[in-house]
C-alpha cells in the first residue's frame, strides 16, 4: 500500500480529513537482530493522532505498544554503523505536525524531546533519577529547552507541581522521588513531562502500578491537562476500562500489528476483529451480575522471533478455518469497516456481521 | 471451615543501639470472619490494607500478634510448625507471582512432586502418574514432566504452582493475588480454571485481590478492607449493587468500565490525599480523614463492624445505601 493510501485509511473522521494529524506513523517497524533470530516487535504499523485528541494503544505483553512509543520518541539506540554494537533497525515513516522524523539525527530529535513530545512511564521509580530532587529533574528538563534562569524554572516548577495536584509544591520541590507515594510520584513525572508544554504526550502504562482510586486521579489529571493545554495524547495500557474512560480513538495491537483501528465508540459497541471479540469477553464486568463463563482466548501470545505466518492471530483464532487457509498464508491487510473504522481479518463483512449478531453481541 | 477472631497482625520496627521497638504497623487490626465450606470469600482492598497480611495469617505463614484463627473447628493460633505441618495438606497457598513462585532449578516434575515428598504421602501408581494427572488437571501437557519453570510462560507458570497447590487434595486453597500478574486473554483462562478446579476436587477458596471486577467474577462474599480492618462484609451481589460504607462506595466509582456510553453520566468519589501510613492509622475511624461524610462522632468513636441488614456487615456511623435512605446517586449505577 503506498503511503497517500495509508494515510488516507488511517484518518479519523470525515471532519478531520482536512486536517493534517499531528502524528502519524506510516508502516513502522522496528526489529531487533538477537543471538535466537530476528524479533520483530513491530512489524508494519500505521496509524495517525490528531490534535487534542487521545489516541488508546491496546495489546498484550508483547505486542509491541512500548516499542512503539518509544520510536516516536527516538528512544531506540540505532546503529550508525556496520561495526557498531547491533541496535533497533527502524524503517517507515513517523510524522510529527508534517516533519518525518526518522531520517533525522538523533541531535534533532533530542531537541524535540521534551519540548514538543514528552513521555510518562508505568513506573516513575525507575524513570526518574533518585539522586536528584524532584524540582531539580524539572527545572534541568525546562531549562533545556527554555533560556531561562534557575529562579524562574524553579517557579514554573512549583506552579507545575501545584498544577498536577501535589499539595505543599514550594516544600515538596525539593523531596527525593523516594520520598513520593506512588501517586504523588506519577504526578511529578507528569509535571517533569508537561513542563515544556509539549504538543504531544505519551503515557506508557502511567497507573498500571497503582492503586484504582489513585488510577482514577492519575487519569482525570490527563484528561484535564489535556483539555488545557490542548495536547494529544497517547496512552498504552492493557486496560480496556481505562481506554473506555479515556481514549477517543483506540488501535488494537497484536504482534507488532494493528488488529483493529477505529474511534473508542465503535471499537466497544461493534468491534470487528475476532482478537478484540477476545479481549472484550475474558474480562470480567465490574458493573453486571455474574452470568456466563469468561471467554478466554485459547492459547498464548506468539514468540516475536517466530511470529506465525499469514495472520499472526490464526493459531488462537476460532475462526481462522473459514478462510480456506488464506489466514494461514497471507497477511491480512487494514480494510475499512465504517468511515473511521479499519480491521486486518481475512473474514468477510458478511461472515463478521453473522458471526457478530449471531456468537458475539449477546455476550458482551 | 476457616475462622478468624479479632486477628490482629503487628509488625515491629526497632531502632537504636538497643533495637528496641519504637513503632509497629499495624498491619492487621481486629479482623474477624468465617468461610463456609465450598465458599468462594474474597478479600479486596488497596495497597497497604493488610489483605496480603491476612492471607499468610490464616496459612500460618505468619504468627497472629493477637486473636484467634480455627479451621474445621481447631484452634490454630499458636500451633507450632510441627504441629502444623500436617495441616498443610489442607491449607495450600498459590502465589502472585508465577515467576518468583517456582524454583528455576528443578523440573516442573519435582516441583509439583514437592508435596508428596515432604509429606511422605505415597500415591497410587506412584509420584510420577500422580503429577502427571495433576499437570492434566491444569491444561498442561504430561509429557512437559521434565522441563524448566522457564520454559514456560507467565500463564502457565501459574498453572504449574496450581498443579502444586493441589496435590495433596486440599480442603482450602488461598490465593494470593493469582491473576494481577497475567495479560487479561491469560486471566480469564486461569480464572476459568480455578473455577473448574473448585468443582472439580471440592475446594473452598480464600480469594485476595484489588481487582474488583475479578472479585465480583468470582466471589459469593467479600470483605472490603482499609487499612488493617474490615469495613465492609457482605455477598457479591448486594455489595456491588448497593454499597455501604463511604469507602467501597468511593472504590466502585472508580473503577474504569470498558463502556464508553458511561463516559460522561459517570459521577465519580474523589478521595482526597492519600492512604494514612499503618504505623500511626488515624484514632477512631481510620478513613475518616478522606472520608466526605466524616463528622465529629467519626474522629472520636470507632464505628464497630456491625450487621446493619442480614448477611451485610458495615463499619461505618452514615453508611449510604440503607433501605430506609434514598439509594445515594453515586452508587445508582447501571443495575444490569
Amino acid at each position: 500500500m503506498t503511503t497517500a493510501a495509508l494515510r488516507d485509511l488511517v484518518t479519523r473522521s470525515p471532519e478531520q480529513a482536512d486536517q493534517q494529524p499531528f502524528l502519524e506513523v506510516v508502516d513502522l517497524k522496528v526489529h531487533f537482530s538477537t543471538d535466537d533470530g530476528l524479533v520483530k516487535s513491530v512489524d508494519g504499523l500505521s496509524f495517525a493522532v490528531d490534535r487534542g485528541r487521545t489516541l488508546g494503544i491496546v495489546g498484550e505483553s508483547g505486542s509491541g505498544k512500548s516499542v512503539t512509543s518509544l520510536a516516536i520518541m527516538g528512544l531506540h539506540s540505532r546503529p550508525t554503523s556496520e561495526k557498531s554494537r547491533p541496535g533497533a533497525q527502524l524503517s517507515g515513516e513517523i510524522f510529527l505536525d508534517g516533519e518525518e522524523l526518522l531520517s533525522k539525527t538523533p541531535e534533532y530529535v533530542r531537541g524535540l524531546r521534551g519540548k514538543r513530545m514528552a513521555m510518562i512511564f508505568q513506573d516513575p521509580l525507575s524513570a526518574m533519577n533518585p539522586y536528584y530532587p524532584v524540582g531539580k529533574q524539572i527545572v534541568e528538563a525546562y531549562r533545556i529547552h527554555n533560556p531561562v534562569t534557575t529562579k524562574a524554572a524553579r517557579k514554573h516548577a512549583i506552579d507545575l507541581l501545584g498544577r498536577v495536584g501535589i499539595p505543599e509544591p514550594s516544600r515538596r520541590i525539593d523531596a527525593y522521588p523516594h520520598q513520593f507515594s506512588g501517586g504523588m510520584r506519577q504526578r511529578a513525572m507528569i509535571a517533569m513531562a508537561l513542563s515544556c508544554d509539549p504538543e504531544l504526550l505519551i503515557a506508557d502504562e502511567p497507573t498500571t502500578a497503582l492503586d484504582v482510586t489513585v488510577q482514577a486521579q492519575i487519569l482525570d489529571l490527563i484528561r484535564d491537562l489535556q483539555r488545557e493545554f490542548n495536547s494529544s495524547v497517547i496512552l498504552i495500557t492493557h486496560d480496556l476500562g481505562v481506554v473506555a474512560e479515556l481514549a477517543d480513538d483506540v488501535l488494537v495491537m497484536y504482534a507488532g500489528r494493528a488488529m483493529e483501528y477505529g474511534s473508542a465508540e465503535q471499537l466497544f459497541n461493534r468491534p470487528a476483529h475476532p482478537y478484540t471479540w477476545g479481549l472484550l469477553g475474558s474480562i470480567p464486568r465490574f458493573d453486571r451480575n455474574r452470568s456466563e463463563r469468561l471467554l478466554a482466548i485459547k492459547g498464548t501470545p506468539p514468540s516475536l522471533i517466530h511470529v506465525p505466518p499469514g495472520c499472526p492471530f490464526h493459531p488462537r483464532c476460532a475462526y481462522a478455518g473459514r478462510n480456506s487457509g488464506r489466514s494461514e498464508e497471507e497477511r491480512p491487510e487494514l480494510v475499512p469497516v465504517e468511515p473511521g473504522h479499519t480491521v486486518a481479518c481475512h473474514l468477510s463483512r458478511v461472515e463478521r456481521e453473522q458471526i457478530w449478531e449471531h456468537e458475539i453481541a449477546r455476550r458482551l | 471451615m476457616i475462622a478468624v477472631e479479632a486477628l490482629v497482625k503487628h509488625f515491629p520496627i526497632r531502632a537504636g543501639i538497643l533495637r528496641r521497638q519504637v513503632a509497629a504497623v499495624q498491619a492487621v487490626d481486629g479482623v474477624s470472619f468465617a468461610v463456609g465450606k465450598g465458599e468462594t470469600f474474597s478479600i479486596v482492598g488497596e495497597s497497604g490494607c493488610g489483605k496480603s497480611t491476612t492471607a499468610r495469617l490464616l496459612t500460618r505463614l505468619l504468627e497472629p500478634t493477637a486473636g484467634k484463627i480455627t479451621f474445621e473447628g481447631r484452634d490454630i493460633t499458636h500451633i507450632s510448625d510441627t504441629a502444623m505441618r500436617p495441616l498443610r495438606r489442607d491449607v495450600q497457598m498459590i502465589f502472585q507471582d508465577p515467576y518468583s513462585s517456582l524454583n528455576p532449578r528443578h523440573t516442573v516434575g519435582k516441583i509439583v512432586g514437592a508435596p508428596f515428598r515432604l509429606q511422605g504421602v505415597s500415591p497410587e501408581g506412584g509420584v510420577k502418574k500422580a503429577v502427571q494427572d495433576l499437570l492434566a488437571a491444569v491444561g498442561l501437557n504430561p509429557e512437559h514432566y521434565n522441563r524448566y519453570p522457564h520454559e514456560f510462560s507467565g500463564g502457565q507458570r501459574q498453572r504449574i504452582g496450581i498443579a502444586r497447590t493441589l496435590a495433596l487434595r486440599p480442603r482450602l486453597i488461598v490465593a494470593d493475588e493469582p491473576v494481577s500478574a497475567l495479560d487479561v486473554s491469560i486471566q480469564a483462562q486461569i480464572i476459568n480454571l480455578l473455577e473448574d478446579l473448585q468443582g472439580e476436587f471440592d475446594l473452598t477458596y480464600v480469594f485476595i485481590a484489588h481487582d474488583l471486577s475479578v472479585v465480583r467474577y468470582v466471589s459469593d462474599r467479600v470483605a472490603v478492607m482499609y487499612l488493617g480492618k474490615i469495613v465492609e462484609l457482605a455477598d457479591a451481589d448486594g455489595l456491588y449493587r448497593a454499597p455501604m460504607h463511604p469507602y467501597t462506595v468511593a472504590l466502585m466509582s472508580a473503577v474504569p468500565v470498558p463502556d464508553t456510553r458511561r463516559r460522561n453520566e459517570r459521577e465519580r468519589i474523589l478521595l482526597s490525599g492519600d492512604v494514612p501510613s499503618p504505623i500511626s492509622p488515624p484514632p477512631a475511624c481510620r478513613f475518616h480523614t478522606r472520608c466526605w461524610k466524616a463528622q465529629e462522632i467519626c474522629r472520636t468513636k470507632e464505628p464497630p463492624l456491625a450487621e446493619l441488614l442480614p448477611g451485610r456487615f458495615v463499619a461505618c456511623h452514615f453508611p449510604e445505601n440503607l433501605p430506609e435512605q434514598a439509594p445515594s446517586s453515586a452508587s445508582a449505577r447501571d443495575q444490569r
